[in-house]
């Protein structure tokens, strides 16, 4: 437990506090807020940005960046109208062939990025935009709209007897299961290792690029299920579904305390950072904030999460280095 | 006459005194030679002549006036030039952008006059006697004109002292000769040259007077004509073998590394070596002639061209890290600040980083276990921190590089690389780590140690590997190891191989 509060006891605690007192405020202040309606719609809103957050923050965590995320839920959406439209009624064989599609697509991000050396952000600022331009390619203007209703139903189907989708439980299986290997496996150590010092990685027997690789893969994939997901709440496919996510996912992920240098943030923090940005856009949107007001909250969120942490860790440092200087503790008696 | 002079010039980083009271004279028109072994201070020297350290204690005279360099830029307003081994050009700029950074000439408008930059630079360049075109960028351009671009820096600023820090160590033979055409028109028209070099033959070929460096001090000075190789190589080595180099006697067993025709293109050609379980064989040479590059290549770090690595018998694939640590292989690199340990995490993570997989217990692995890990490692090597979660960058010098053998240790490796294992690091952990390398040995784990500390080499190695210039060139037995028999191999003369 003491672990825990410590591992927390940073930036992450003060996502969590700026979480409460928004929920707090706006539980208060805006009529709607406290409704178990508001939250089943937070839900719905947060469940494909929350899928894509995980694997990004491994990512950021290496030092890299994906940013063609959003184009990849795209080009999934239009590849299952179209497939749809072909005649595959078959919803298994649709999330497969979409899941198997963001994996490849995530794999010629992590080709790019590690068979040739080149940096992550221009690599997946180019695949941002290819990939969507083929998702117009496929669809064009046309949306495909005409699946079974049962499928969206199921889709947003509450957990019995509460509000909340039954689709949480699922983000939160794959949120323990991708914490478990950031924080309590080599594999995660490995990450962080990456992320600080790569050549020290090299040196460890570390390889380097064949995990930044899978990253991209699992990227891709995991992009692709909030493909699916996008897919089936809205019970249409289009070329420009979830267009701009990508920055809500970063956003997010950065606010959590992950660093945008690499090798330091955990996944408690951006998960209450997408919780804290889902809260704060719903709740302000109920308020009837225009939409412009919210995308100037979003970006300044941006630019405190990044100078945030740094200030925290510079304090913290600090106070480490004083609590050093009265207490001398070793690790041999002698 | 004397134009630069140093006067008991002192510095000391951290526990390691780089200079004491080091006197030293550059005269208007001459080129004065420098030698002294690998961390004898030359290096120290050339930063504080380029405003780049201050020191400690001690003056610096320019025409007999006192000096204060707080920066590059004084040495520069002072006329003091570096000339380093790798110039730091920008590439994407032209050759006169280069030359006339931050000084660009004017006119009107605070514009800058490409057409007087250019014709200064051909200008220079004339008097240098080489042809360059001042616009072509300085990506592409050979180090050795690159070394150029930065002598017309020099002049372009009328420098009067010109430091060059090995300047010829990556240069072929008829570059090495211009470079000294060069050099030598430069002292005919008055200018004094410090050069810094490991090549006999090229400090007799080009000064006038040599100084030798040991251990921070500067031992002498002399007229060229008066001094042979012999007698310079006599006092850069010239010192005791202290007694705290307790290589124990221990029985050798089967071979365990073996390295057959090993070579990596512009790094080391042909090398064949073999360490035999409780031996400790030691691999000398100057900086540079690619010793660490051969420890990076047998650990996998580099792909080689050609031959093989095969740790007891079993041969390794080419570039796998992994399969080389699995195979009971282990190296404690050269620079433990970027390759040893990742200095943002805690001394727990750093010291486990090696053996997470056989820590974790079910494909988990916990900070408990990493904690209890480091414990153990860390009292075994008496690590001194302020716990296991302390970052290890708040360690001390010493007390990082017990962590990083602590790391490799932990893997129970059965051959050993460490590369320069008490680099910088104070006398009491030099000479655990001694004591450490020789019980390994002792309890029969293949060693191999780069050290280009020859007491340390003499002391502790049953067998001297000596690599000059990628090669190897001289196996000398224990016996026969003495430290002029070593420094002549290393320095290309020697014979025995």
């Amino acid at each position: 437990m003491r672990g825990v509060v410590r591992g927390l006891s940073s930036w992450e605690a003060v996502v969590v506090i700026a979480l409460v007192v928004v929920v707090a405020v706006g539980a208060l202040a805006i009529e709607g807020v406290a409704s178990p309606r508001f939250w089943r719609f937070v839900s719905l809103e947060v469940i494909p940005i929350a899928l894509i957050a995980l694997p990004m923050t491994l990512v950021i965590i290496t030092g890299e960046i994906d940013l063609s995320v959003a184009s990849v839920l795209g080009l999934t959406c239009a590849t299952m109208g179209q497939l749809w439209v072909w005649g595959v009624t078959s919803l298994p064989l649709l999330i497969a062939a979409a899941l198997l599609l963001g994996a490849l697509l995530g794999a010629v991000n992590g080709l790019f990025v590690t068979g040739f050396g080149l940096p992550s952000l221009a690599v997946t600022i180019g695949t941002l935009a290819l990939y969507r331009g083929l998702a117009y390619v496929i669809l064009g203007d046309r949306a495909v709209a005409d699946y079974p209703p049962e499928w969206a139903s199921a889709a947003i189907a509450p957990i019995p007897g509460l509000t909340i989708p039954w689709m949480i439980i699922v983000v939160a299986v794959l949120a323990a299961g991708f914490g478990v290997v950031l924080h309590a496996t080599p594999i995660g150590r490995g990450l962080y290792a990456m992320g600080n010092n790569a050549e020290a990685a090299r040196f460890t027997g570390i390889s380097v690029r064949r995990t930044t690789f899978w990253l991209f893969v699992a990227t891709g994939a995991m992009s692709a299920l909030a493909g699916v997901f996008w897919t089936l709440r809205y019970a249409s496919a289009r070329a420009d579904n979830g267009n701009g996510l990508e920055l809500a996912v970063i956003a997010a992920v950065l606010l959590g305390g992950v660093s945008i240098f690499g090798g330091r943030g955990r996944l408690a923090g951006v998960l209450a950072a997408v919780l804290l940005l889902g809260t704060l856009r719903n709740a302000l949107q109920l308020a009837d904030v225009p939409a412009n007001t919210l995308t100037i909250i979003t970006g300044s969120l941006l630019i405190v999460s990044v100078v945030g942490p740094n200030v925290v860790v510079k304090l913290r440092a600090r106070k480490d280095r004083s609590w050093q200087r009265g207490v001398p503790w070793r690790f041999s008696p002698r | 006459m004397v134009v630069l002079e140093l006067r008991d010039v002192s510095k000391a980083f951290d526990a390691v005194q780089a200079l004491r009271a080091v006197r030293l004279g550059l005269r208007a028109g001459e080129a004065h030679g420098l030698v002294g072994e690998n961390g004898a201070g030359k290096s120290t020297l050339v930063k504080i002549l380029a405003g780049a350290h201050p020191a400690d204690e001690g003056a610096l005279l320019m025409d007999g006036r006192a000096l204060r360099l707080a920066g590059p830029a004084d040495a520069r307003a002072a006329g003091i030039a570096v000339i380093y081994q790798e110039p730091t050009l920008f590439p994407d700029l032209s050759v006169a952008e280069n030359i006339f950074m931050s000084r660009q000439p004017l006119r009107g408008l605070r514009r800058i006059d490409a057409r007087a930059m250019r014709a200064r630079t051909t200008e220079l360049f004339d008097r240098l006697g080489v042809p360059m075109d001042p616009d072509r960028p300085a990506r592409g351009l050979s180090i050795a004109d690159q070394q150029l671009v930065e002598i017309a820096k020099a002049l372009a600023f009328d420098a009067r002292v010109l430091v060059m820090d090995e300047p010829t160590a990556a240069l072929s033979g008829p570059e090495v000769e211009r470079l000294f055409a060069v050099v030598r028109a430069l002292c005919e028209a008055g200018s004094a040259v410090l050069f810094v070099s490991h090549r006999f033959e090229e400090i007799f070929a080009l000064c006038e007077r040599v100084s030798v460096m040991r251990d921070g001090r500067l031992v002498s000075t002399d007229p060229a004509a008066e001094v042979t190789v012999a007698e310079l190589v006599r006092r850069m080595v010239g010192r005791e073998v202290a007694e705290m180099y307790p290589k124990a006697e221990a029985s050798k067993g089967p071979p365990l590394l073996q390295v057959r025709g090993l070579s990596r293109r512009g790094a080391f050609t042909g090398v064949s070596l073999t360490v035999h379980a409780g031996e400790i064989v030691a691999l000398a040479g100057l900086v540079g002639a690619g010793r660490s590059e051969v420890a990076r290549a047998v650990f996998g770090v580099d792909r080689h061209d050609e031959g093989e690595v095969l740790v007891d018998g079993r041969r390794l694939r080419n570039g796998d890290t992994a399969a080389a640590i699995a195979a009971g292989l282990a190296l404690v690199p050269e620079d433990r600040r970027q390759q040893g340990l990742v200095m943002e995490l805690s001394v727990a993570r750093n010291a486990t980083l090696a053996r997470r997989w056989s820590l974790a217990r079910l494909g988990l692995l916990t900070g408990g276990a990493e904690r209890r890990a480091a414990r153990t490692w860390g009292e075994r090597l008496r690590v001194r921190s302020a716990g296991p979660d302390e970052a290890v960058s708040a360690l001390s010098g010493g007390n990082q590089q017990k962590v990083v053998l602590a790391k490799w240790l932990s893997t129970e490796p059965r051959v050993l690389i460490v590369d320069e294992p008490t680099r910088g690091i104070d006398v009491g952990t030099k000479a655990e780590v001694h004591r450490l390398l020789s019980e390994l040995a002792g309890r029969g784990v293949a060693v191999l140690m780069i050290s280009s500390e020859l007491p340390e080499v003499l002391g502790m190695a049953d067998r001297v590997l000596v690599m000059h210039e990628g090669r190897l060139v001289a196996d000398i037995p224990r016996a026969l190891a003495g430290e002029e028999t070593v420094m002549l191999a290393a320095t290309g003369h020697g014979g025995a191989g």
